[in-house]
């Protein structure tokens, strides 16, 4: 039997929503029997692979990097998961808003009396003026909110993709659960 | 003689028929004398003198009189619920708050023929047991507001106005009130409220007003052209009334022809007539050569009626039959070098602007629509963005509060409905066919 | 004399007196129906929509917080048309505001999430529009978020209506309204205000809360409004 591949993304977050899938602590066993973990922050690889069965994108789309990111991992995921509030609304990261890029870099990197005050331009990602949820950009398959999601919820929701069904969250998890 | 007052368009093929209208530019609306002289005033007294309240009811009633001010609800009946309803006092109201963009029925009116308004609230009153009456006319008419306070003036002293009126057991007072530039107060719970000095915000209905209206009386609320109906309903007879139009809208109807079309301006013709007659034969067809395209009436709450329905009785059922509505009597006449998805968005615009805030769907609802069509009008949108503006145009009609709400939607659906051709041109082809839109700038820059 | 009527809601056979309306009969029959503006002890004003049921013979869907019950009544609750209007509704109201669920301090506690959870809202199919609101804290004891706010009128109408103070109201209009504290001055400064914090104890969401609160530490508490009013009419 052919197991089925799982990649997780980490976008513009804390990486909390990481933190609580790691949480699952012993069911991470009976779940590393039946699933390959391909591509994660948590593994060791560079480029995401050409076919993925389930995808779990934690973090909103903030950069340029992100969204071409999160292109590419659309392009190659059967089952693409919004994994916490960053990915599902916005969340923290989309704070920034109302204000736009441009005054946040300000704010961050020439206000303060630095000794030499300038902004990051070389090597880090473009910010993106406006933060988007990761539906306002591809197609999302599946939607689990929570600031992080509970292991709980996030066991529950991989065990149902598993099996091939699809999850039910209405009343397990909830925004800035 | 004030020679500003604006009367109907010549009728060069006889297919106008003026009732509404045949005092106006005929008489100087500043004197009272200038309209006792065409007969003014004669159909109060006449009443006053000879008719019980149950009587005058039953002759608004028997002609068929129908609210003018857009929905279409039969006169006679509120009167008659007013006039049944409980209360030591009750009041009459008049909706001069006309908003709709392209409308100038009722300004015309007003300021053409004053006194014709207030004979026929006199006349309401008296039949309904109203002894206060308001005249609710927004501020941005500031003629027809002067001349309605200077005719108040004339007729309280000329004893129409006052106690014991003529002898009379009746007594009324007039006022008028001015609206501070919303066109939700144009919705009768709206303005109600804004009359009581409130926020103008429409509540939910029922209690209608007949029954619980101002400061919690019965009240009788009717828009300026259909006070100014009553006077020739009483002075001519109801059977008189209900020979003219069709066998559910009786009478005639006041439009204003706007647009693209040659003579713009006021008219009067009976209900019943074809969009193409009052087009073609009364406003001279479209200039320029260019193609007629589309007739927008009933103002933001209607809709765009296309060429092919052209032929559409003008009446409240038809137009209705049609996605549009007869609304107040705004008029716009469109042709080829509109586009449709622009229109939308301009009449949506408006609603959007002018929604109270009060309802979530409306609220919120029009702006997120909003947002769609300007989408669209980028070519930046998608079919399901399409999809989504055509799920919230169905939520924000059956959800909202109030009229302006649940017809706010209207303008997209009709267009929807008849040009959908043109939106996908916007969505899929990402092209404007009239050239209106960013989206055909954006194609020459290519 | 008020008479007593029976009714249908949700094929359930019910009673209710002639001045109840059909959110109140419905909550006597153990039938929850979604709301947000409506709040037991307050003037209904018809505004969030979130209630609207469906009536037999009705073309148009009615509030149940405005709607008297009559005799013979039927009332239909929980359709899949008002499910699905309800959905729409709360993506309105969260897309409309910055509702940061994550760090507000009535997390886990207020309406609107739970609204949410209950009615399956689990992501916004249209934009957030990303208002640009400034909060209000300058009042000693309370704050005012307004990008928590749903405009419900909870607030004002609990001020006018209760307390007496008519210190809060509402300003502009459509998708610029916002609730105010006398003529639109710093809450802190406003003369007419009690300080009596009822506005914020009815508050659904943490668009107004008690300062010195971290996230999801504040709780609620809109039960004095039934004690309060229960003892008036006794009074009377």
């Amino acid at each position: 039997m052919t197991r089925t591949k799982i990649a997780t993304v980490w976008l513009d977050g804390c990486s909390g929503c990481h933190m609580s899938f790691l949480d699952i602590d012993g069911a991470l066993l009976d779940l590393a029997s039946r699933i390959d973990l391909v591509y994660s922050p948590l593994v060791d690889r560079k480029d995401f692979p050409d076919s993925v069965d389930i995808t779990l994108i934690e973090g909103a789309v903030s950069s340029e990097d992100d969204l071409a990111k999160i292109r590419k991992v659309r392009a190659h995921t059967r089952t693409l998961v919004s994994f916490g509030d960053c990915a599902v609304t916005g969340n923290v990261p989309a704070l920034r808003n109302g204000v736009g890029a441009e005054s946040v870099l300000r704010r961050v990197y020439l206000e303060p009396d630095l000794h030499t005050a300038q902004a990051p331009n070389l090597v880090v990602p473009k910010l993106l003026n406006v933060v988007k949820p990761v539906h306002a950009v591809v197609p999302v398959d599946v939607f689990i909110p929570g600031c992080p999601p509970s292991a709980k919820t996030i066991l529950y929701t991989l065990t149902e993709l598993l099996e091939g069904r699809t999850p039910d969250l209405s009343d397990r998890t909830r925004f800035g659960a | 003689m004030a020679s500003d007052a604006v009367g109907a368009l010549p009728d060069e093929n006889g297919k106008q028929r003026l009732i509404v209208l045949e005092n106006a530019g005929m008489i100087d609306p500043e004197d009272i004398e200038s309209y006792m002289a065409v007969g003014g005033y004669a159909t109060f007294n006449d009443v006053l003198q000879s008719m019980t309240p149950p009587e005058v009811i039953d002759q608004i009633r028997n002609s068929g009189l129908r609210g003018r001010g857009g929905a279409g609800y039969p006169a006679g009946l509120k009167w008659s619920t007013v006039g049944k309803a409980l209360g030591a006092q009750k009041y009459v109201v008049c909706n001069g708050d006309e908003g709709d963009p392209g409308a100038f029925m009722d300004r015309s009116i007003m300021e053409a023929d004053p006194h014709r308004v207030l004979e026929g609230m006199m006349i309401a009153a008296y039949a309904v047991g109203a002894s206060q009456g308001y005249l609710y006319v927004r501020a941005e008419y500031p003629l027809a507001i002067k001349r309605l306070k200077h005719a108040i003036k004339q007729a309280e002293k000329h004893g129409l106005l006052g106690h014991n009126i003529s002898g009379t057991p009746f007594s009324l007072s007039l006022q008028v009130r001015l609206g501070a530039g919303a066109f939700v107060c144009g919705e009768e719970t709206a303005l109600l409220a804004s009359i009581e000095g409130r926020r103008g915000q429409p509540r939910p209905r029922p209690p209608y007003p007949a029954e619980s209206g101002l400061w919690g009386c019965p009240t009788l609320i009717n828009n300026v052209e259909t006070y100014a109906n009553v006077v020739p309903i009483l002075r001519e007879g109801a059977e008189w009334f209900a020979g003219i139009g069709t066998e559910r809208s009786k009478g005639t109807k006041v439009f204003a022809l706007s647009g693209r079309i040659a003579r713009t301006g006021l008219i009067e013709v009976p209900m019943g007539i074809t969009l193409r007659e009052i087009i073609y034969d009364i406003g001279g067809g479209i200039p320029d050569g260019r193609k007629f395209k589309a007739v927008q009436t009933g103002g933001p709450s209607g809709g765009c009626i296309p060429a092919a329905h052209i032929d559409t009785p003008v009446d409240y059922e038809s137009l209705k039959q049609v996605g549009s509505m007869m609304g107040s009597g705004g008029m716009i006449v469109m042709d080829d070098s509109s586009c449709m998805v622009d229109v939308a968005k301009y009449f949506l615009e408006f609603c959007m602007t002018e929604s109270c805030g009060k309802c979530v769907p409306c609220r919120v609802g029009t702006a997120q629509m909003h947002g769609l069509l300007e989408k669209i009008c980028e070519g930046e949108a998608t079919l399901d963005d399409l999809e989504m503006l055509e799920e919230l145009c169905d939520m924000v009609t059956n959800t909202s509060l109030c009229g302006l709400g649940q017809a706010a939607p209207n303008a997209v659906v009709t267009t929807l409905h008849f040009f959908r051709d043109e939106y996908m041109a916007h969505i899929v082809d990402k092209t404007c066919p009239a050239h209106v839109c960013p989206v055909s700038r954006k194609e020459a820059v290519q | 004399m008020t008479r007593v009527v029976t009714l249908k809601i949700d094929d359930i056979d019910a009673t209710g007196r002639e001045d109840e309306t059909v959110l109140e009969v419905a909550i006597e029959h153990g039938i929850q129906i979604p709301r947000l503006c409506a709040l037991e002890g307050l003037t209904p004003v018809g505004a969030c929509r979130l209630c609207l049921v469906e009536v037999a013979g009705s073309s148009k869907l009615l509030p149940a917080c405005t709607t008297y019950v009559t005799e013979g009544m039927v009332v239909t609750t929980n359709s899949e048309r008002l499910k699905k209007y309800r959905r729409m509704t709360i993506e309105l109201l969260f897309t409309e505001g910055n509702h940061v669920c994550s760090v507000c301090v009535v997390n886990g506690r207020c309406e609107l999430q739970n609204l949410a959870i209950r009615l399956g809202v689990d992501h916004m199919r249209i934009p957030y529009l990303y208002p640009k609101r400034i909060v209000d804290a300058s009042h000693e004891r309370f704050a005012l978020d307004p990008n928590r706010c749903v405009l419900c009128t909870r607030c004002v109408r609990v001020c006018g209506e209760i307390e007496g103070a008519h210190t809060w109201d509402l300003m502009s209009r459509g998708i610029d309204s916002a609730v105010i504290t006398d003529l639109n001055m710093p809450w802190g400064d406003s003369e007419t205000c009690t300080a009596c914090g009822k506005c914020v104890q009815v508050c659904p969401t943490g668009a107004l809360f008690e300062k010195g609160m971290a996230v999801g530490e504040m709780t609620k508490r809109a039960s004095f409004l039934a004690t309060l009013t229960a003892s008036r009419e006794d009074g009377r």
